[in-house]
């Protein structure tokens, strides 16, 4: 893919050519060939010409439009292209009263609408062309491609994202803000299911993406993602019917809650040793039931508590304090290491 | 030391979508196959060495923020796992050796687990 992208001009950057190391650099535009498709970057207005034109008019025509190369359609059927060679033999003739149909290339390689972006890039390297035509589902021409529309197209959709997420991180870093109480706080609700080893880790990872859009330090968040991941799996492991998290976030703490239905740990001093783990052969062949679970959460809390009786089900509470540069949803800056 | 020059020396197999491994910079290293003793002891761009290749080694590597996940002994992660850290930006490589051999040649290229 890097390789691809290597040899796209950039508009902004005409003439220079996109290094590899250069396009490393953006890699997310990696990404965005295959969610971008060809028709949100191709150019619709479209230059053609009908094949009873002559050479003399494609010349007209790549003059006065500054374009390299023309389209020939009948019937709205896509039927040739002249291209600047086709055009530089035609000259060599002096030729250039004769039809477009004796120069017109008609062996013409052609892309979909519908497909990714990354389809015209494998196109653009392995033919060496400048422009693709670009057919819609019914095989009627909708518009014409080249490596200029997707470089825009990439760089628009770019800084399209980077203007979303700083608008989404300043409004929530500036959330409890404006907002007058005698106490202001933001719940997320979690419900995990037991034995959904497939989404395990899902509520954790969205909690820290949550934390670090409120404004708060990588350190925080990362702390709170590991103390939720573990209780997080500890409902799906060891559970009966699962459980719910919840996480409430104020200026200056969060505190997480959670609960089960059952079983119950029977002795929680036990349970709480480095090591000793209740879960079977099965799960710990999974790399879960280290034993290491309720004190990965102690130590990354500034609080814990937990509180389980048999057959009635478990509840913890963590807390986390926050500390001036740590707090989150007003206003202070994001990207603290 | 660079994460593309980890894939080049061990032979490593990317199982995940190409990044700029050029610019990727591992800080340290760590090897367990039990998930809580990774979410202990493993750092912040940390390359991890596991055979662990189930679904929740991806949660963890994207918790911690760890440069990649090398998975030992040839185990294949599923098609959902793959597809979800490529969502997660985590990145799986796969070597037919075993972890020790791993950490070894890690440690020869200079990766502590500092």
């Amino acid at each position: 893919m890097t390789s691809n992208i290597s040899n796209i001009p950039s508009s902004r950057f005409k003439g220079k050519i996109i290094t590899d190391k250069l396009a490393g650099q953006i890699s997310r535009v990696e990404e965005l060939a295959y969610i971008l498709k060809i028709k949100d970057v191709m150019s619709t207005s479209l230059k053609t010409l009908t094949p009873q034109a002559t050479m003399q008019d494609v010349i007209n025509v790549l003059r006065d439009y500054r374009i390299s190369g023309v389209l020939i359609v009948d019937n709205e059927k896509l039927v040739g292209l002249v291209s600047t060679e086709d055009l530089i033999r035609c000259l060599e003739k002096n030729d250039k009263f004769a039809s477009v149909k004796s120069y017109m290339s008609t062996q013409l390689t052609t892309v979909n609408s519908f497909d990714f972006l990354t389809e015209a890039l494998k196109l653009f390297t392995r033919t060496g062309f400048g422009r693709l035509p670009v057919l819609d589902e019914n095989k009627m021409l909708v518009g014409i491609i080249t490596k200029y529309d997707v470089t825009y197209g990439l760089l628009r959709a770019l800084e399209h994202e980077y203007h979303e997420e700083e608008v989404r991180r300043y409004r929530a870093s500036h959330l409890f803000e404006d907002i007058e109480s005698n106490r202001t706080s933001l719940v997320l609700r979690y419900d995990i299911k037991q034995n959904d080893f497939i989404h395990g880790g899902e509520a954790s990872s969205q909690i820290k993406r949550a934390l670090t859009r409120l404004g708060a330090s990588n350190q925080l968040s990362r702390r709170v993602g590991i103390a939720v991941y573990e209780a997080e799996m500890n409902l799906i492991i060891h559970t009966i019917h699962g459980g719910s998290i919840h996480v409430e976030i104020e200026p200056n703490q969060i505190s997480v809650y959670v609960w089960d239905d059952g079983p119950g740990i029977e002795d929680i001093e036990q349970a709480l040793k480095p090591g000793f783990s209740t879960a079977t052969q099965e799960i710990r062949n999974l790399g879960f039931g280290a034993g290491m679970g309720l004190n990965n959460i102690l130590r990354c809390a500034d609080e814990f508590k937990i509180t389980s009786e048999l057959g009635k089900g478990t509840h913890l509470v963590i807390k986390f304090f926050l500390k001036h540069e740590d707090k989150v949803g007003e206003g202070y800056s994001q990207n603290k290491e | 030391m660079t994460l593309d020059q980890i894939i080049k020396t061990l032979e490593l197999r990317l199982l995940t979508k190409s990044a700029d491994f050029a610019n990727q910079k591992p800080l340290s290293g760590y090897v367990s196959d039990m998930l809580s003793c990774v979410m202990a002891g493993a750092k912040k761009r940390c390359i991890w060495v596991t055979l662990q290749a189930h679904n929740n080694i991806v949660a963890v590597a994207s918790l911690l923020e760890l440069t990649a996940i090398i998975i030992t002994e040839g185990a294949q992660p599923d098609e959902e796992t793959i597809q979800k850290a490529n969502k997660e930006g985590v990145t799986l490589l796969s070597t037919p050796h075993n972890s020790f051999y791993i950490v070894g040649k890690l440690w020869e290229m200079g990766l502590r687990d500092k």
